[in-house]
């Protein structure tokens, strides 16, 4: 007989009101800074800051920035490639991790949990010294290889939790019907860890894509990613054109979001916190 | 369970071999070389002097120094206290929701969360800067306002003044409250989400056995409510505080040149000054200070 | 002081469109022991819940101590609960949950010490102030529950379902203990549960509930023996039912005609005309078998099934090929279990006043 928890009584409805303007409150506080740049992507005026009509100017206007395609492409390129990499080892360690005991289990537990943690802007100056130690030429490697460093752990972090609920009695039925370590694997295991695989992969991927402070110190000339594009552009001043480079990026990454969401649920009809 | 065969101890090293290598060679050597860097000294012309030395460290202490770490400290701990004061009851009304509606509110929690963190400290930007939104209403509309009444009214001093007041620009773009609304709005569902989970899981039968109990509403919150959801408030706090505390992209973008923070700091050391060991010896710190954080929090948690 | 302890006026509880308690009135003398008895979502949880203030009624009166209770937070009412699930609270000791209550009263700490003792002396938990609820073992926390409610002398204890969460043995025990620590604190318990043996076992007077309202209301042979409707005696024990129609009446008996001319008899209890639908319940144990027609209301009929369940046999007898009904037998020796197999004829009878007659 569970119900809704609720205040109960008239003395509590004052108290309910309040926890339901606020909250109303803070959902306008999170969405109207994303509302006004979207407005602002569309306003015909370049220099006033008023409102003067709707234009689609400026997103012709990205279309035909080269620089911007440019940034586009290494942009896919940085996120594609830490991505693959990223899942493929993330996952792996995340089987080796939630399957054995080994000595020094603990240690590396606390080595795959520290990108997660530690400052971006720490993470940034430690490659940064270390890929002009090592005379690296600056670049999409560089940025790749410093991106798979961080995606990792979050890979990592999510698999285990999908292998966490996993039953084990599921693969031993697998086994006794005769199925050996290989076809169990790729025929029980796989498929059921499957959405924690794509929800880790979409995780290292917007965070790849959306990654400036350490794409920043990692980059060389020519490999600039759509962030640090912006990031320059913010820095020359504010124009229409980044409103609608802002506004374009936004929306792809909510899809995004909304689609990991998605296969989530499908996996488990419940929305899991990372 | 451990390897029970020298197959399955082969499985398990091909299966952490590849990130094992990646994280040490890309992760853990890097951040020794940071540690020992931070003992050497700049070279005359930006090298590094391999050396041993605590100078950089002795530089903290510069009057210069302590004062934009005060401000760090100042501007994260303001973060984390308006978050925690705003994302706690905010958590509560989530958790508070029949369940199809919680699992909307929380996915409109996340979506802002996941999307481009430099964006979203550049759309702060347009609503902060002198021309920004609240600028073009302070000096348009509500200026406009007082000047007409000003002229309705040529007796009442008040709104001539008002007027003369709205006539120029608010300084909100370059302040430290400019960095505290742009680090509050990026890390509010750090905070509101671990608390949500905590205030999910209570058992609410507590809330009404305290109740029961002869407590009111203030004490079953204070006694029972605000211990048994701790932990999340706990950890949504080093959640926000650490971010905050190493913040780069916000106060570059929202604070001015009176607000710097660490994060500014360690990125002049790297970029321009090309003080490499000084600024390995500022990273140490912050993240020391992050891991001291994240202690207390585990020691907090297995409580 | 009222002669009540609680009283409910045609309370009604609304969950929006679902209606969890209709119209129900109750009134609870000082010092019982009354038990709400119905299956799961019966609306028992909720009338307690009503007394215990957690739920305002949607409308009706909520009375304790005679006292018009209206919208008094459970916080000012008299009453104390020992939650389904316990709710003992985590984070604090066995000692601090006792106390609780009586610290929110302000009560002074000698006192509160002093009590708290007495009372874990009390339901035998000497020694463990200082454990937290999550080192006990499930006994061991109903049991603080109970010190952390009865502590504070409530004029009321409401009990949800205390005993559910406990394996077999251990509840049957806790009854016992449960009964003769009502006696000794003389303080009126509400009991909440489903288990009809429960509530037989340890109650004064029982509320039969179903779909939010109440069936009936007496002391547990009242209810046993003569249910008022055909739920209650379907819910409570175990009974045959024999659907027919009324045959004749004449003093002050029914004869009911079962299918094809089959006559059972009944004590009219209720009205009943010639030509009405009607049930007719018997308990199994009030049957009798015999292999010859000792009775000539006697029916005719063969064991069909016989399962030896320890104390006691049951049959299944078919009666005039017909229906079935189920009849028990105690094993008072050895010799006398399955003395009947499958496939005898037999014949079936009870004495008229042990079968009931309700509405069909």
């Amino acid at each position: 007989m569970k119900r809704e928890r609720q205040l109960k009584g008239r003395r509590g409805r004052w108290l309910r009101h309040i926890l339901t303007a606020h909250g109303l409150v803070s959902y306008i506080f999170l969405y109207f800074p994303i509302v006004v740049l979207v407005v602002f992507s569309f306003n015909a005026s370049r220099y006033a800051s008023a409102w003067r009509g709707f234009t689609l100017e400026w997103y012709v206007s990205l279309l035909q920035d080269a620089a911007i395609g440019a940034a586009l492409k290494n942009s896919l390129i940085v996120a594609g490639g830490s991505t693959v990499i990223s899942t493929v080892f993330g996952t792996m360690v995340a089987l080796a991790m939630e399957r054995y005991d080994f000595s020094g289990k603990l240690a590396f537990d606390s080595l795959l949990y520290l990108p997660i943690i530690i400052p971006d802007i720490v993470m940034a100056v430690m490659l940064l010294i270390f890929f002009v130690l090592a005379h690296a030429q600056l670049g999409l490697v560089t940025i790749i290889i410093s991106h798979v460093a961080f995606n990792i752990s979050f890979v990592a972090v999510v698999v285990r939790a999908r292998l966490a609920y996993f039953d084990l009695s599921l693969e031993e039925a697998a086994q006794d019907l005769y199925a050996n370590e290989w076809q169990t694997f790729a025929r029980v295991t796989l498929p059921l860890i499957m959405p924690g695989i794509l929800g880790g992969a979409l995780l290292a991927f917007t965070l790849s894509i959306d990654d400036f402070v350490i794409t920043f110190f990692t980059s060389g000339p020519g490999s600039s990613t759509l962030p640090l594009r912006i990031y320059s552009m913010v820095k020359l001043g504010v124009t229409p054109e980044i409103n609608a480079l802002s506004s374009f990026m936004l929306i792809v990454s909510m899809l995004l979001v909304l689609l990991s969401f998605v296969l989530r649920k499908g996996g488990e009809g419940e929305i899991e916190i990372v | 369970m451990k390897p029970r065969s020298r197959r399955d101890t082969w499985r398990l090293l091909v299966l952490i071999a590849p990130s094992l290598f990646w994280l040490l060679i890309f992760f853990l050597v890097p951040l020794v070389m940071v540690l020992v860097i931070s003992f050497g000294q700049r070279g005359t012309y930006g090298g590094i002097v391999w050396d041993f030395t605590l100078s950089n460290y002795a530089r903290f202490f510069d009057p210069l120094y302590l004062r934009i770490f005060g401000r760090t400290a100042g501007i994260a701990l303001a973060t984390t206290v308006i978050c925690l004061v705003g994302g706690y009851p905010m958590a509560y009304f989530i958790a508070t929701r029949p369940p199809r509606w919680r699992n909307t509110l929380l996915l409109l929690l996340m979506i802002p969360f996941w999307t481009n963190f430099l964006i979203r400290t550049y759309a702060w930007l347009l609503i902060l800067r002198d021309q920004g939104l609240v600028n073009m209403v302070w000096t348009g509309a509500v200026h406009n306002l007082f000047l007409h009444l000003a002229t309705a009214y040529p007796a009442a001093t008040l709104f001539s003044s008002l007027a003369g007041l709205t006539s120029v620009p608010l300084e909100l773009f370059g302040t430290n409250g400019a960095i505290i609304v742009g680090l509050v709005y990026a890390w509010l569902p750090d905070m509101v989400l671990p608390c949500y989970a905590a205030i999910e899981r209570l058992d609410f039968s507590l809330v009404e056995a305290a109740q029961d109990l002869y407590a009111n509403r203030v004490k079953s919150f204070l006694r029972v409510v605000l211990p048994l959801t701790m932990p999340g408030l706990v950890a949504g706090s080093v959640l926000v505080f650490i971010p905050a505390l190493g913040a780069y992209v916000t106060p570059d973008l929202l604070g001015g040149a009176k607000s710097i923070m660490i994060g500014n700091v360690i990125y002049s050391q790297f970029m321009s000054a090309r003080d490499y060991p000084f600024g390995s010896a500022i990273s140490f710190v912050l993240m020391a200070i992050m891991l001291i954080a994240t202690l207390i929090y585990f020691r907090l948690g297995s409580d | 002081m009222s002669e009540h302890a609680v009283e409910l006026v045609r309370v009604d509880k609304h969950f929006g469109t679902v209606v969890a308690v209709d119209t129900v009135s109750l009134s609870i003398r000082n010092g019982e022991f009354y038990s709400l008895l119905g299956p799961s979502g019966c609306g028992k949880t909720t009338t307690l819940r009503l007394i215990a203030g957690f739920e305002m009624p949607t409308a009706g009166q909520v009375y304790i101590d005679g006292e018009l209770q209206g919208e008094t937070p459970p916080y000012r009412r008299p009453v104390n609960t020992v939650f389904q699930n316990y709710a003992l609270f985590p984070h604090m000791s066995v000692f601090q949950n006792v106390a609780f209550g009586l610290e929110m009263r302000h009560v002074s700490k000698e006192v509160i010490q002093h009590s708290v003792f007495e009372v874990l002396e009390m339901v035998q938990l000497p020694g463990m102030e200082r454990r937290r609820p999550g080192q006990l073992s499930g006994g061991q926390q109903q049991r603080v529950a109970l010190a952390r409610a009865l502590v504070n002398h409530p004029k009321v204890l409401l009990l949800d379902e205390p005993l559910g969460a406990l394996d077999l043995k251990l509840r049957k025990a806790m009854q016992l203990e449960l009964k003769a620590l009502q006696e000794r604190v003389g303080i009126t318990f509400i009991y909440v549960t489903h288990d009809q043996e429960e509530a037989l076992t340890m109650s004064d007077r029982i509320a039969v509930m179903n779909k939010g309202q109440v069936l009936q209301i007496g002391t547990p042979e009242e209810i046993y023996e003569r249910p008022a409707s055909r739920f209650v005696a379907d819910f409570i024990g175990e009974t045959n039912f024999l659907e027919g129609k009324v045959a004749a009446v004449r003093n002050g008996e029914v004869a009911v005609e079962i299918g094809d001319a089959l006559l059972v008899y009944a004590p009219l209890e209720r009205d009943a005309v010639v030509g009405d639908t009607v049930v007719i319940a018997v308990r199994p144990e009030k049957i009798s078998l015999s292999t010859t027609p000792e009775d000539p209301r006697a029916l005719p009929g063969v064991v069909r099934e016989v399962v030896y369940v320890g104390t006691d046999t049951r049959y299944l007898a078919e009666l005039a090929g017909q229906v079935t009904v189920m009849v028990r037998e105690q094993n008072l020796a050895e010799e006398t279990a399955r003395r009947l197999s499958a496939g005898t004829a037999v014949y079936v009878c009870w004495q008229p006043q042990s079968a009931r007659l309700l509405r069909g």
